[in-house]
C-alpha cells in the first residue's frame, strides 16, 4: 500500500465519521435554534440567531465549518456540565483507557494460553470447555453479567468495593497528577490508595476480560491450528525438540503476528464495551459520560464523545493494520 | 450371456446421494442432505437449532403460554419471589415475569427479523454491484463500506437512536444501519471469484445483461456465506437491542423487552435478584442459541472452515 493510498485511507475514514456525525446532528427534531432561546422568543431574534449559527449557509459549507471545528478540537458545549465537551472528554477518558488496558491485559494473559491449550489438545474435553466458555462470553449481555457480579461479589461476598473509581476517604487525601489513578498512586507511594484503586477496577476490569478473553482465546485457537499443522512444526519435531518449545517457542511465535492485530481490536471493542460496563459501575469515564448526556439530551456531549471513540478505534484499526504489514514479512510489497 | 447383473433397490439416500442427478431437484435435495448430515453431526449446533425453534414455538403461541397478561399487573403482588403460580416471581407492578419472558420473545424476534430483512438485502447489494463492476464504482462503495465497518457499532447505534428519538422502530434502523457493511464485504469478495468464471461467461454470451447477471447468477451464489454471517451476527443484534433497552432507547413501557425488563429489575436487583436475572438469562439462551446455529451452519457449509 502506497504512502498516498494510506493517506487517502486515514483522511476519507475521518472525513466519513464526521460526516456520519454531522448528519446525526441534523436529523435531531429539535430545532436547535430554540433549543438555546426557547420557543418564547421574537421572530426577528431567532432569525438572527439562526444566521449567527451558521444554519443559513448551504450544507456543505456548514459541514465544512462542522469539520474546521472539530480539528480544532471544538465540539461546543455540554449542556449538562457547561464545560466545553472537549474539556470534559480529556477529564474522563483517563478513566476509561485504564479499565479497557487492564481488562485487555486480563483477556490476553488467560485467553492466549487457553487458546493454545485448546488448539493443541484439539477436540478433546479441555477444548470444548474453552470453546463454551467463549460461546458464553460472546452471547452474555454484558451488563447483566456486571449487575449479577456485583451482587455477588459485592454485595454478598465483600470481595470488591462498591461501585465507583476510588473510596470516598481517599478522595481528599490523593490527587491524581495524570488521571492514570494506578500509575498515579504507585508513583507517590500511596499503597493504601493503590489497594483501594485495586478492589474498585477488578470486578469491572474482569467482565470486560472476559468479553476480551472470549474473542483472544478463539482467534489464538485458530491461528494455532493453522501453525501447527505447517511443515516447520514437523522439521522441528524431527530434529527432536520438545513439544514445549515447539508450541510455545515456534508455533505460538508465529502465530503472533495476528494475534496482536486480534488483541488490539479487541482493546478497540472494549473501549466500546466500556459504555455498558461503566453505567453499572458508576464507572466516572467516557461511557458513563455518554450514558449520562444521553440522558439529559446533551446532543453536543453525545455526538463529542462518539467522535472520541469512533477516532480512537479507527486509529487502533490502522495502528494494527500498520503493525501486521510491518511484522509479516509476507505482507511487504515485492 | 444373460444380461441379469443384480442391481440393488434404488433407497432414498442413494438417490439423494447420487453422483449423477436426473433433475435439478434431485441435485438440490442431494446436497441439502449433505449439509443436513454435516450439521446434524454437530451436537451443538442441534441445541442452537433447539433453542430456536423453541424461540419460534414462544413467540408464536405467547397468547396461549402465558399464563397471565404482560401488561396488566396486581400492584398488591408486587415483587413476590418465584412460586408454583409465578414461576419466575413478579416484577414491581405485580405483573408476572415468566409472562413478560414469553411475549418479550416476540419483540426479539421482531428486532432480529427486520434488521436482518434490512441489512442483508443491502449489503448484498452493494457487495455484488461493487464486485461485479469493478472500477471506480467499487473503489466509491468500498471506500463508504470501509468508513462504516470502522466505527464503533454500539456508539453509533446509541448517537444515531439519541437523535432519532428512543423507540423500537428508531433502535432496529440504527442497528440496521450499523449491521451491513460485513454482508457488503462478503459478498464482493464471493463475488470476485465468480466474476470471471465461464459459466458467468457463458451467460454474458447468451446476452445477460449486467443486472439480470447481478440478480440471478450472482446473488444466489453468495447466500449462503451470507446466511452464515446473519445468523452469527443475530447474537450480536440481540445483545445490542438489549443494550439500547437497557439504557432506555430500545422498546419503550409497558412493552415486555428483556433489556428494559433487566433496567427495572436493577433497582431491585440487591434484594429480588430475580426481577433482573429472568430476562438475562432469556436473553443469554436465545444469543447462545444463534451462535451455535450458525457455528454448526458455517461448518456445514464450508467445511474448509470447520473446526477453527
Amino acid at each position: 500500500m502506497g504512502v498516498l493510498r494510506f493517506l487517502v485511507t486515514v483522511v476519507t475514514t475521518f472525513l466519513g465519521l464526521l460526516a456520519v456525525t454531522f448528519f446525526i446532528g441534523r436529523i435531531i427534531p429539535i430545532d436547535p435554534v430554540l433549543a438555546v432561546l426557547g420557543d418564547r422568543a421574537p421572530t426577528a431574534v431567532v432569525e438572527r440567531t439562526r444566521e449567527a449559527m451558521g444554519l443559513n449557509l448551504p450544507l456543505y459549507q456548514q459541514f465544512f465549518i462542522y469539520v474546521k471545528g472539530a480539528l480544532s478540537g471544538d465540539f461546543g458545549t455540554s449542556v449538562l456540565t457547561t464545560n466545553p465537551v472537549l474539556e470534559d472528554i480529556k477529564r474522563v477518558f483517563p478513566a476509561t483507557i485504564e479499565l479497557a488496558t487492564i481488562g485487555t491485559i486480563i483477556g490476553a494473559a488467560l485467553g492466549i494460553p487457553l487458546g493454545v491449550l485448546a488448539a493443541v489438545k484439539r477436540d478433546s474435553f479441555a477444548d470444548q470447555v474453552v470453546r463454551v466458555i467463549g460461546l458464553i462470553g460472546y452471547s452474555v449481555p454484558i451488563f447483566w453479567l456486571a449487575l449479577l457480579s456485583l451482587v455477588l461479589f459485592y454485595a454478598k461476598l465483600r470481595w470488591v468495593a462498591y461501585p465507583g473509581r476510588v473510596d470516598i476517604v481517599y478522595e481528599y487525601s490523593f490527587t491524581p497528577v495524570t488521571g492514570f489513578f494506578l500509575l498515579d498512586a504507585a508513583w507517590q507511594r500511596q499503597w493504601d490508595v493503590l489497594w483501594d484503586l485495586f478492589r474498585h477496577i477488578i470486578l469491572p476490569a474482569s467482565l470486560l476480560g472476559y468479553f476480551s478473553l472470549a474473542y483472544i482465546s478463539r482467534m489464538t485457537r485458530s491461528f494455532m491450528l493453522n501453525e501447527l499443522k505447517q511443515e516447520y512444526i514437523v522439521a522441528a519435531r524431527a530434529k527432536g525438540l520438545s513439544e514445549t518449545r515447539i508450541i510455545w517457542g515456534h508455533a505460538l511465535r508465529n502465530a503472533a503476528v495476528p494475534l496482536i492485530t486480534v488483541i488490539a481490536l479487541s482493546y478497540a471493542g472494549l473501549l466500546e464495551g466500556s459504555v455498558l460496563t461503566e453505567t453499572i459501575f458508576a464507572w466516572p469515564g467516557l461511557g458513563l459520560y455518554i450514558t449520562n448526556s444521553l440522558q439529559n439530551a446533551d446532543m453536543n456531549a453525545v455526538l463529542g464523545g462518539t467522535i472520541v471513540i469512533g477516532s480512537v478505534f479507527i486509529a487502533i484499526n490502522i495502528f494494527s493494520d500498520l503493525l501486521y504489514r510491518t511484522l509479516d514479512p509476507r505482507t511487504r510489497a515485492r | 450371456m444373460s444380461e441379469t447383473t443384480y442391481t440393488p433397490p434404488l433407497t432414498r439416500r442413494d438417490w439423494l446421494l447420487s453422483d449423477r442427478p436426473a433433475s435439478r431437484t434431485q441435485a438440490r435435495l442431494g446436497r441439502a442432505y449433505v449439509i443436513w448430515r454435516r450439521f446434524s453431526e454437530n451436537r451443538l449446533a442441534l441445541v442452537g437449532l433447539l433453542i430456536l425453534m423453541a424461540l419460534l414455538f414462544v413467540a408464536a403461541f405467547a397468547d396461549v403460554l402465558a399464563p397471565y397478561s404482560p401488561i396488566q399487573g396486581d400492584l398488591r403482588n408486587g415483587l413476590l419471589p418465584p412460586s408454583a403460580a409465578n414461576w419466575f416471581g413478579t416484577d414491581e407492578q405485580g405483573r408476572d415475569i415468566l409472562s413478560r419472558l414469553i411475549y418479550g420473545s416476540r419483540l426479539t424476534l421482531l428486532v432480529v427479523g427486520l434488521v436482518a430483512i434490512i441489512a442483508a438485502p443491502v449489503g448484498l447489494l452493494v457487495g455484488t454491484v461493487s464486485g461485479y463492476a469493478g472500477g471506480w464504482v467499487d473503489a466509491i462503495l468500498m471506500r463508504i463500506t470501509d468508513i462504516f465497518l470502522a466505527f464503533p457499532k454500539l456508539v453509533l447505534a446509541l448517537a444515531l437512536v439519541a437523535a432519532l428519538g428512543p423507540g423500537i422502530e428508531n433502535a432496529i434502523l440504527a442497528i440496521a444501519v450499523t449491521s451491513w457493511p460485513p454482508y457488503a464485504r462478503i459478498a464482493r469478495a464471493e463475488t470476485m471469484t465468480f466474476r470471471n468464471s465461464d459459466y458467468i461467461a457463458a451467460v454474458k454470451l447468451m446476452g445477460a445483461s449486467p443486472f439480470r447477471i447481478v440478480l440471478r447468477h450472482i446473488m444466489p451464489l453468495c447466500m449462503s456465506s451470507l446466511i452464515v454471517r446473519v445468523t452469527l451476527d443475530m447474537a450480536g443484534i440481540i445483545l445490542t437491542a438489549a443494550g439500547l433497552g437497557f439504557l432506555g432507547l430500545g422498546a419503550q413501557p409497558p412493552l415486555p423487552e428483556w433489556g428494559a425488563m433487566i433496567a427495572s429489575g436493577r433497582r431491585f436487583i440487591l434484594d429480588q435478584w430475580w426481577v433482573a436475572a429472568a430476562p438475562g438469562a432469556a436473553i443469554l439462551i436465545v444469543s447462545l442459541g444463534f451462535n451455535l446455529l450458525g457455528d454448526g451452519l458455517r461448518d456445514a457449509l464450508d467445511p474448509k472452515e470447520a473446526g477453527q
